[in-house]
């Protein structure tokens, strides 16, 4: 089976910075791969290069089609849905209009999709007509997700999902994510700081450091290394 | 990478890092007096109309300059200069008119004045940022006609004041032209030293960090509402100089030459040279005497279309004004060393 | 007290029409985040639109639809060719290039239409009402206005277009990653605000008389009313747009008549942005630290 995503040889800058040194990866169709990777890594640049939200150079092949010079908003129209660092959920809007503008380029109705976001986050249809800036943290997340499942992705990008939550939260979130991912035929790349959490969902681990892949492979591969697990995993 | 150190004068905030380790060398001081020489040869080679533009011009200058302090160094827009140009050149015209006051004389009462002027616009100002500040300064462009034609007891009212034309002192056969051409050169030489001075030091940073740090600035113990009204008042006082000798070079003042169009101009002089930097005031006063001129020249029926035009072809290609785009360029200084370049 | 209810009406037929400006400087500060100072002088040119089709024949409400039309395609063009260039510059360069296309509209309006101050036809019929308490062209102005304001209203909260817009506005990464193209909401969002200014101006002409000076002092009330009711908030730029137009009103009448009426009338306003920097309903620009 082709992979769903390959990079090759991907640098990207900031400015005049350059801060991925020739990365490659490539994800299978239907998986989840995951990133690790401390502070600075470039896991968020990464995705950003994905998205055309960073300057770049190399190849990054979607499903055999080239990403590069394509704007960000062509990019997700392709199939790729980014919930980017922070959730980047339109917290002036309710809670609604936000899912909407996830279906906004989706073929599919709207209506019916917002309709299966609210049963995989029930607590978004109670408060569908908040304003997604009065969310708790967890709760954004959930939105900032199910907005990005309204675009009926073939490639979920999720930049630290767990980041700032409680951890019966993230669990809670994790367990959904991987429900999605079975019942929606949708392959995921994952960064996460949260290491061991990560490697028990994933089929493929990559690490990063300063902006090289200094290790990949199965979980099981890198989690029983000593360096990383002295390093990520804390013991 | 060799920095050019001559030009030092015209872009100090590029260099104020680097000159203490190149020290103070002859180099240093050749550039600019080989310029000033230049300056003061001139106005003896070129005829008295073209003395006259130039006189205009570094008036201009004086008066941009007056607006890149506040604008520039310490962000706070002012779409209100020409209230301040007015402020200046009635004060001059007054004092020489009803009180016999002798032109050069009517300087520095003019210069206090404005300064007063600005502080106590400044005040009021600290509590308005960005688009707000923005109005309350258009408000004092677009009143300050009104208030000229309403007090006309003092300002002579629509008409204006018609003032004696300034004569040179009669031992030098100098003619009046380039007599006034020189004073203002004098007066441009000194406000561009003492703005030099002021920006390249502790006052100067303070502005900028206020601009570009505010909250950060006062954490660290900055007193932003004494720099800021200070910015205010410095930049009134250049400003208000400048309108002073306006009305002492043109002997005429009416409220018809400080229109709002004037406080634009100011700004677009001020954008169009670089708007964090002293050189760029020159070339800022450039444009304002010559691009109108040259505007009519291209198109009778539509002059302003032109000069819009102008504007933006300026501002496309070199967006942080000429100096500001050209300088760094030329100085070759590490993007580091760009103390005072705005943030975007 | 007779002539007190006049002066408010007229009052807030003015209003209207400072609203309306208003309400377009504000769609295009939220969108864009920048002031456009020649908002006043984009309308005064899509007036002569208007008012060129008139004089060929055209009927009334067609050449008002035509230079709505016409307004916000070329809006849209000046946003892609004038704006674009500088939309990350520093924010000084933006003005300056409203200040010049400020200049390059009024300067083309005299070269064309000529500087003679023209007759402008009102559509109402020319009649007072109430007992000579309001003109029928006042009150055609406030209805023309109310049912623009519904039905900009109902574009932004109910359609996927004005959706968009809005999300472009509040965050324009996050509306690219859902597939918007901002910069086509930001080109829709300047040719709203061109069809919105055309509209003030169409509707002032027959009682400012046309000529391209025009919309000065329209433009000032408004962007002062913008800034009353708070640059970030509509209803407070439609707010601020009438309570400006009375106030103006009822200076103009009761306090000082002459040219130093404007003077006056800022000054008023801007005594309560003092109490309130922030305008009546607006939010402070928050800057992150």
């Amino acid at each position: 089976m082709a992979p769903i995503l390959e990079l090759r040889r991907v640098k990207a800058f900031y400015g005049q910075s350059e801060v991925l040194h020739g990365i490659d990866m490539v994800i299978a169709d239907g998986g989840m791969s995951v990133l690790l990777g401390a502070n600075g890594a470039g896991k968020t640049t990464t995705l950003r290069a994905i998205c055309g939200m960073v300057r770049s150079q190399g190849e990054i092949l979607f499903a055999s089609q080239r990403l590069a010079q394509r704007t960000t908003e062509a990019i997700a129209g392709l199939g790729i849905a980014h919930v980017p660092e922070g959730r980047g959920t339109f917290t002036g809007l309710t809670v609604e209009e936000n899912l909407r503008l996830g279906g906004y380029t989706s073929a599919r109705g709207s209506l019916a999709n917002m309709q299966r976001m609210y049963a995989y986050f029930p607590i978004l249809a109670d408060r569908r007509r908040q304003q997604a800036g009065a969310l708790s943290g967890g709760e954004q997340q959930m939105l900032a997700i199910a907005r990005a499942l309204m675009m009926d992705p073939r490639l979920l990008l999720l930049d630290e999902p767990s980041f700032g939550l409680a951890p019966r939260i993230v669990e809670n979130i994790f367990t959904i994510i991987e429900r999605i991912r079975r019942e929606e035929r949708v392959s995921v790349l994952l960064v996460e700081q949260n290491a061991s959490l990560a490697l028990e969902l994933a089929d493929q681990a990559y690490l990063l450091e300063t902006g090289y892949v200094v290790m990949s492979g199965s979980p099981k591969t890198l989690a029983d290394d000593p360096q990383i697990r002295r390093s990520y995993l804390g013991y | 990478m060799t920095v050019r150190k001559d030009l030092a004068w015209v872009f100090p905030e590029k260099l104020a890092v680097r000159s203490v380790a190149f020290g103070r060398g002859v180099r240093r001081w050749i550039g600019p007096l080989v310029l000033i020489v230049i300056a003061a040869a001139l106005p003896f080679a070129i005829s008295n109309y073209h003395v006259f533009e130039l006189t205009l011009v570094m008036i201009y200058a004086i008066a941009v300059l007056g607006l890149n302090i506040l604008t520039g160094y310490n962000g706070q827009i002012s779409l209100g200069h020409g209230g301040f140009f007015a402020a200046g050149a009635y004060t001059a015209a007054i004092l020489m008119h009803r009180y016999g006051v002798p032109y050069w004389a009517t300087v520095p009462p003019a210069a206090l004045i404005c300064f007063a002027l600005g502080v106590l616009f400044g005040l009021p100002a600290l509590r308005f940022e960005g688009p707000y500040l923005a109005l309350v300064t258009l408000a004092m462009a677009v009143a300050t006609p009104q208030l000229l034609k309403y007090f006309d007891r003092w300002t002579g009212g629509q008409q204006g004041i018609n003032l004696t034309k300034v004569q040179p002192p009669p031992g030098l056969g100098i003619d009046r032209d380039r007599w006034l051409y020189l004073i203002v050169l004098l007066v441009l030489l000194m406000a561009i030293r003492v703005a030099s001075n002021l920006l390249n030091g502790r006052t100067g940073r303070a502005f900028v960090a206020i601009r570009d740090h505010p909250i950060a600035a006062t954490a660290m113990g900055i007193n932003a509402a004494r720099y800021k009204t200070l910015a205010f008042g410095t930049s009134t006082l250049f400003t208000g100089i400048a309108g002073a000798l306006s009305a002492i070079v043109i002997s005429f003042v009416a409220p018809e030459s400080f229109t709002l169009f004037l406080s634009l101009s100011f700004l677009v002089g001020s954008a169009v040279g670089g708007i964090a930097t002293i050189g760029g005031a020159i070339v800022g006063g450039l444009f304002i005497e010559f691009v109108p001129n040259f505007a009519s020249d291209i198109s009778d029926a539509a002059p302003w279309a032109i000069y819009g035009l102008a504007m933006l072809l300026f501002i496309y290609t070199m967006p942080r004004g000429v100096v500001g785009t050209l300088g760094p360029w030329l100085a070759r200084s590490a993007p580091e060393n760009q103390l005072a370049a705005p943030k975007e | 007290m007779h002539q007190f209810l006049q002066q408010i009406f007229s009052g807030l037929a003015a209003g209207s029409i400072y609203a309306s400006l208003a309400l377009a400087l504000v769609m295009i500060y939220r969108a864009t985040d920048l002031v456009n100072f020649a908002q006043g002088d984009m309308a005064m040119f899509s007036t002569y639109i208007a008012w060129t089709l008139v004089n060929a024949g055209t009927p009334f409400w067609a050449a008002f639809l035509i230079t709505l039309v016409a307004s916000f395609l070329g809006g849209m063009a000046i946003e892609r060719i004038v704006i674009r260039p500088v939309e990350n510059a520093p924010v000084l360069a933006t003005v300056v290039v409203t200040i010049g296309l400020l200049l390059i509209f009024n300067s083309l309006a005299g070269w064309i239409f000529s500087y003679t101050l023209q007759e402008f036809p009102s559509p109402f019929p020319d009649r007072t009402l109430f007992g000579a308490l309001m003109t029928t062209h006042d009150l055609g102005v406030i209805g023309v206005t109310l049912v623009m304001l519904v039905l900009l209203f109902a574009f932004f909260r109910f359609t996927a277009t004005g959706l968009a817009m809005r999300a472009a506005a509040q965050n324009p990464d996050s509306a690219r990653l859902c597939g918007i193209s901002v910069g086509r909401m930001f080109a829709i969002g300047w040719g709203l605000a061109a069809v919105v200014g055309a509209t003030a101006g169409i509707m002032v002409a027959p009682v400012l008389f046309l000529d391209p000076n025009m919309m000065g002092g329209v433009f000032l009330y408004a962007f002062t009313g913008a800034l009353l009711g708070g640059i970030t908030s509509p209803i407070g730029a439609v707010a601020g747009g009438l309570i400006v137009g009375v106030t103006e009103n009822l200076v103009g009448t009761y306090l000082i008549a002459s040219q130093l009426k404007l003077t006056v009338a800022l000054v008023l306003i801007i005594l309560v942005l003092v109490f309130r920097p922030n305008g009546l309903f607006g939010t402070p620009i928050v800057q992150r630290v």
